[in-house]
């Protein structure tokens, strides 16, 4: 019986984002906004031939206790615009990007993605969220209109509605014959009419067929809803889910969910979010992570930490002091918004945390640091390659989704050094071989013009 | 300089504004999805040393009809967002200015402010924005937030019309300031990066804008820092009352179409009108009139490929703008002759572009030149700055602040 052949690890750059995880104390971190960084990110990835660039979105800067958040980095750029500028400084780089399903519309948006996906010669993906949240809303014209249980109907049907957007152009359509002086075969190309509960329209997308007819898909939901509309909709899920006991789980509940929808196991891939530190040595890079650790939580960051958690001002405590005595505000209002309230049962987190902080006689700053946002492969780079290469011929995933920590060179060691190495193994490619994003993870070409018909009919 | 510069822009559409313009032997329709056609047209108008482009956009097909789509097979139909396109081209040139279309009817101002900031960072300081609105039925069935009343857009006097148009400049006006309070959202040294204190920004150099209108409430800051420049260029192109009052009101350049020479004091007397109209205060509109053009090296030859253009269409070709056919020498001319009536600048729509956008880098451009009308060589500087517009200082930095910006000069506000 011959061995299987091994799997390839999919590899996507993640540009640092407004978490305290990005480091910008460091002498070495640059503009998290001026285009040089973009460009410095992407042009490394695609050095490393990893398969994509991934930016998040940004719709309303986070605040904490009525004011806007100030410790971590803030302000970033449009997605979409980024990426298009990217597009013309790569080759062959996918680029993937948040867009949040609330607060844009189909018709624009599937425009803007089908002329991303036209820019780049087939390299656009899309990041699919959606939000219930009004302190968002606030920016928009819709303000925060859907319910909780909303989002995932919306987040389908816009899907739904982008896809038979990209299908209405049959492949053939423009025929730009100078002699015979027909442009487009039919009258009115692009004609589409789709009526459901979330959108009501009709008429014709003006935007031809793309080289990928269908941008590359990624979700980030974990809930049985999430998951669900994953199977049903997504190329690939932007998983929380990187120790490898849990994630083994997931990826077998996830991609056991395809079949039910008349899919193959490989359609959709899954890629968590990770972090890294390189060092010399096992001790070296240990060392380096515990000083990362420390950039990531200065005093300040670890006071607003314990303040997400016990909800309430603790400005007075000292940070290198031991946690406050008194126990968190279980009332309902949250005091940050902007972002997911992270912590379900405050009163059992503040029990646990003061438990550990006494064990290990940890200050407020040395428990966040512990228990905040640990790294992933801190190691030398032989054995983050080989971790990382275990991780996914075991079925915790099918590759990762990098996150440095570093605004823009965080990238560079990694493909100075582990690149090679997963390339000497066999699991990751030394030139690429596609041309498109869904050429490089593999996924079967979206087919095209069965919404024509129906449109037509 | 001796003569008063001419500032000089191109509008950018698929294969240029004559609907047959894609037969023509230059034309290269079957490349007009791809990245290499566009950057192939910027490095033209960069190397005709322009002030910048402008480039088309609608939610909708072309069509040659206001009402809706016309099912014509034998004319150019799909454009790409122009936004992007103008944030694709940005790294391909260095000098030239990138003024995308972007509809205010349809679209959520929170995210223009966005992108167009962002595309003023991937061009360091080349950005700008025509808005526009939209009134066609099937665009808005496209979007399927609101319904458009029908209306006779030929007949001025239906009331319908007059509504509808009023509505939709209002908004447009509204998404302006949206815009630019966004723009202005964050003061220029709100990012402090201070290790002592661990904050990266100064939260009060950010400000909400706030702003509740009949339309929408956005309440801000921007997600963006400020741009380089600031505040990006807006232009607006107006044919009558109501859109010269908005372009005067928001806008920092207004595109004119006059029909000749005589009627070009006419226009220019319109947009004055409209600025005392709205109150303008700071820098007058810089007007730019718009003109088709077809450039040959002899005036019959520019003549007989319009003919023949119009012939394959199978229609005359009608334009808002004038229609000028004949050479370098001649266009030079008539430029410099409009001038003289209180113009700033010039918005060529080439005919056909791979054909005419060549002519104008290598005909008009080197005959203005020689005229010492036109610059021989890109200023340094932001697109603001090469009109003459400079560097405002943010609506929400504090009086001392902006006293000492102005103290020290980098207001360039020319009048």
């Amino acid at each position: 019986m011959s061995t299987p052949p091994l799997k390839q690890v999919i590899l996507a750059a993640y540009f640092p984002g407004v978490n305290n995880t990005t480091v910008w104390s460091d002498p070495r971190s640059k503009s998290q906004i001026e285009f040089s960084s973009f460009v410095h990110l992407a042009k490394t990835a695609e050095r490393g031939k990893l398969d994509f660039f991934f930016l998040a979105e940004g719709l309303r800067l986070r605040e904490q206790g009525g004011k806007i958040h100030d410790l971590d980095t803030v302000g970033r750029p449009d997605t979409l615009t980024v990426l298009a500028a990217l597009a013309g400084v790569t080759t062959r780089l996918g680029l993937a990007g948040t867009l949040n399903a609330t607060y844009h519309e189909p018709y624009e948006m599937a425009r803007q993605l089908a002329t991303l996906d036209h820019l780049s010669n087939g390299r656009a993906a899309w990041n699919v969220v959606t939000s219930s949240d009004a302190f968002t809303g606030e920016n928009f014209r819709s303000g925060g209109f859907l319910d909780y249980a909303d989002r995932y109907v919306r987040a389908g049907e816009f899907i739904e509605t982008a896809r038979q957007l990209w299908d209405s152009w049959a492949a053939d359509e423009i025929v730009a014959d100078k002699e015979s002086g027909t442009f487009v075969r039919h009258g009115l190309p692009g004609s589409f009419a789709h009526h459901g509960a979330q959108f009501d329209i009709a008429g014709q997308f003006n935007v031809p067929q793309s080289p990928q007819v269908h941008p590359v898909i990624l979700q980030a939901g974990d809930s049985d809803g999430g998951r669900e509309l994953a199977a049903q909709t997504a190329d690939a899920i932007f998983s929380r889910h990187w120790i490898l006991g849990p994630a083994r789980k997931f990826y077998a509940d996830a991609k056991g969910r395809l079949a039910k929808y008349g899919r193959e196991w490989d359609d959709m891939k899954i890629l968590p979010g990770v972090s890294f530190v390189l060092g010399d040595t096992q001790q070296d890079a240990e060392e380096q992570a515990h000083l990362v650790r420390r950039q990531q939580v200065s005093p300040q960051t670890a006071i607003l930490l314990l303040e997400q958690v016990w909800n309430r001002d603790l400005s007075s405590y000292d940070a290198e002091g031991p946690l406050p005595d008194i126990d968190p505000d279980v009332s309902t209002t949250s005091i940050i918004q902007g972002r997911a309230r992270m912590c379900p049962d405050p009163l059992k987190t503040a029990r646990e945390w003061r438990e550990l902080a006494e064990a290990k006689k940890l200050s407020i700053r040395e428990l966040i640091m512990e228990t905040s946002g640990r790294l992933t492969f801190v190691g030398t780079p032989s054995q983050v390659a080989e971790s990382m290469n275990e991780f996914v011929q075991t079925d915790g995933s099918d590759g990762f989704v990098l996150a440095p920590h570093l605004t823009p060179t965080g990238l560079d060691g990694f493909v100075d050094t582990v690149v090679p190495l997963l390339q000497e193994r066999g699991v990751l490619r030394t030139e690429y071989e596609t041309t498109t994003l869904r050429g490089h993870l593999g996924l079967p070409a979206a087919c095209a013009p069965r919404a024509r018909k129906v449109a037509t009919a | 300089m001796d003569a008063a510069p001419l500032h000089l822009a191109v509008a950018l559409d698929g294969t240029g504004f004559h609907p047959a313009s894609w037969r023509d032997p230059s034309a290269r329709p079957d490349e007009l999805f791809t990245p290499g056609y566009w950057a192939d047209q910027a490095k033209t108008a960069e190397r005709a040393m322009l002030d910048f482009i402008t480039i088309e956009d609608s939610f909708g097909l072309q069509s040659s009809k206001f009402s809706g789509p016309d099912g014509r097979t034998n004319q150019v139909r799909g454009r790409l967002d122009a936004v992007l396109i103008a944030s694709l081209v940005a790294p391909h040139t260095a000098h030239l200015g990138l003024v995308p279309t972007a509809n205010t009817t349809h679209t959520e101002p929170f995210h223009l402010a966005s992108a167009l900031s962002t595309l003023d960072y991937v061009s360091s300081g080349r950005a700008g924005w025509r808005p526009q609105v939209s009134s066609r039925l099937d665009e808005a069935a496209h979007v399927g937030r609101r319904q458009f009343p029908t209306v006779d857009r030929r007949n001025r006097d239906d009331p319908a019309a007059a509504m509808l148009a009023g509505d939709l400049f209002e908004e447009a006006t509204d998404a302006v300031e949206v815009v630019r309070r966004l723009w202005d959202s964050w003061e220029d040294d709100a990012i402090i990066k201070d290790q002592s204190t661990g904050r990266f920004i100064d939260r009060d150099k950010l400000h909400y804008v706030d702003f509740e209108g009949r339309f929408f409430n956005v309440k801000g800051p921007s997600i963006v820092p400020r741009p380089p420049q600031g505040n990006p260029l807006i232009a607006a192109l107006a044919h009558s009352r109501v859109p010269w009052e908005f372009a005067a009101s928001s806008a920092d350049v207004v595109f004119v179409t006059p029909s000749d020479t005589a009627d070009v004091p006419e226009w220019v007397d319109g947009i004055r009108t409209a600025e005392r109209t709205v109150e303008r205060s700071g820098t007058p509109l810089k007007i730019f009139a718009d003109l088709v053009v077809f450039v040959d090296g002899d005036a019959s030859i520019a003549e007989d490929r319009k003919a023949w253009l119009d012939e394959l269409d199978g229609w005359p070709m009608r334009s808002d703008a004038a229609i000028f056919t004949g050479t370098a020498v001649e266009l030079a001319d008539q430029l410099i002759s409009w001038q003289a009536h209180g113009l700033d600048g010039f918005r060529l729509r080439p005919g056909v572009v791979c054909h005419d956008l060549d002519a104008i880098a290598d005909r008009l451009v080197p005959e203005l030149q020689r005229r010492g009308v036109f610059r021989t060589a890109y200023e340094n500087g932001t697109l603001r700055e090469r009109l003459g517009l400079g560097r405002l200082p943010s609506r929400y930095a504090s009086a001392a602040a902006s006293a000492s910006t102005q103290a020290n000069g980098s207001i360039g506000d020319i009048g």
